[in-house]
């Protein structure tokens, strides 16, 4: 069986470590945090200005001044800081920042990454992506391995090259798809490499929906 | 100098142009001079480019200049919350010009900081760095990107004093204290208004060198756009 949504934000959140500063997407990737392992400190960044991110308020304390990035009631910890988004960009681009999860709509085999705009449609914005991307020390993508359009086709995500404008140039270390988990090496020539197969999906089934080239190192057996 | 003003109309008067630059404080509703951006409409005055994080909702902050027409150009990161927005950039009646977020942020403070330009590795190899300048530094490649200042800026803060002065209140801080210093002239909605010596001077985030003119707005409406919660544990 393939991973569910909350499967592979589990998968995700082992990519944790204690003391890291992260920052989570809208999505799946929001459901990390919901699997940091107890007795793990890690402390989550909101790239709207706010750093020791608590979880959503109880009914009727919610407060328009405290929100997330993705625009969402929220609450402070006794850790928590607030700055401006210049100072939330110096963390993001300046590299203090451990891990990225966040979303896509296609990755290639060299850790490009395509996730804010498709031509001809209305495009929103690529928000703080770009700059996740291109500052945050380890990137983790998590999303469905294929798009599966509404008559039933199927569009494969993970390419020799993203056909959809950029987000960021070798970016990505880490896809978690539903079928599985591949590793990218972005600043060498090693490619892509298939470390995981979701319980009950087989090599085919990964080979038969990933056009980009990928090598096998399965750590353990599904 | 006096730089309080007795309401947001009055504070505006004479100052807005056609064709002026307006930077407008916010992440979302978060934070924006709501107040400001009313009496910014009242003005009438047309062909603006706005700056912002976003456009607003409908019928909501920079929403409400887009009802007008009054908006030529937006540079925002992203402006997903917005339907008449996107109608009338598809129709071609609004300019857009994307940019990261980090991006924006750092035009700005670069803005304000008398630094007309600075290299970033955002967007290297993206849309976003077609046509600009990309230099290597230390091996890696960085994009260079313009300082962004306002013919205005309008902020919204929590506290200020009389000499402009100024403390934010949680996330609604994002962009107004890069906003206050890239204004040629600088507006500030404050929520609490009170006399020099009642903040804490370590405390202020914004000095009042940076702001020309004050109103307070003691009732500010303040909206949620996604009201999360959770359920309260039995006891």
């Amino acid at each position: 069986m393939a991973w569910t949504r909350d499967q592979m934000a589990a998968r995700a959140a082992q990519e944790l470590r204690d003391g890291f500063y992260v920052n989570l997407g809208i999505g799946i990737p929001t459901l990390v945090s919901n699997y940091i392992p107890q007795g793990m400190k890690v402390s989550l960044q909101s790239e709207n200005g706010m750093l020791g991110m608590g979880p959503f308020p109880y009914e009727g304390d919610e407060d328009a001044d405290l929100i997330n990035a993705g625009k969402q009631t929220i609450t402070e910890l006794p850790t928590t800081s607030y700055f401006s988004s210049a100072d939330s960009f110096a963390m993001i681009r300046g590299g203090h920042i451990d891990l990225s999860i966040l979303g896509a709509m296609q990755v290639a085999e060299n850790g490009d990454l395509a996730n804010w705009m498709i031509p001809g449609k209305m495009v929103k914005g690529m928000g703080g992506a770009m700059d996740l991307v291109a500052g945050v020390k380890k990137v983790v993508v998590v999303m469905d391995h294929v798009a599966k359009a509404k008559d039933g086709m199927i569009e494969k995500k993970l390419l020799h090259r993203c056909n959809l404008p950029l987000t960021g140039a070798r970016v990505v270390d880490m896809v978690v798809t539903d079928l599985g988990v591949f590793t990218i090496d972005k600043h060498g020539s090693g490619g892509m490499t298939l470390v995981e197969l979701a319980p009950g999906v087989t090599l085919d089934d990964i080979k038969a929906n990933t056009e980009a080239s990928f090598q096998v190192a399965l750590a353990k057996a599904a | 100098m006096q730089k309080v003003y007795s309401d947001a109309k009055s504070a505006l008067a004479g100052q807005v142009k056609d064709g002026m630059t307006i930077m407008c404080g916010g992440f979302g509703l978060c934070g924006i001079p709501e107040v400001l951006i009313e009496a910014l409409k009242d003005t009438g005055a047309k062909n603006l480019t706005a700056i912002s994080n976003n456009a607003g909702t409908d019928g909501f902050g920079l929403g409400l200049l887009l009802e007008t027409r009054q908006i030529k150009k937006m540079i925002s990161s992203y402006v997903g919350e917005n339907k008449l927005f996107a109608q009338q950039y598809l129709s071609g009646e609004l300019e857009l010009e994307f940019n990261p977020q980090g991006t924006l942020a750092e035009r700005i403070r670069a803005g304000g900081a008398g630094i007309p330009a600075f290299f970033t590795k955002t967007g290297v190899g993206t849309l976003i760095a077609e046509g600009k300048e990309v230099k290597t530094f230390d091996g890696e490649d960085y994009v260079m990107e313009r300082g962004l200042v306002a013919d205005i800026s309008l902020v919204h803060a929590w506290k200020g004093d009389t000499e402009g002065n100024l403390i934010y209140r949680k996330t609604a801080r994002n962009f107004n204290p890069m906003m206050a210093t890239a204004g040629k002239l600088t507006i500030v909605e404050v929520e609490h208004l009170v006399q020099p010596g009642e903040l804490d001077p370590d405390a202020i985030v914004t000095p009042g060198v940076f702001v020309q003119r004050i109103i307070h707005v003691p009732n500010a409406k303040k909206h949620i756009e996604q009201r999360t919660t959770r359920k309260r544990e039995a006891a």
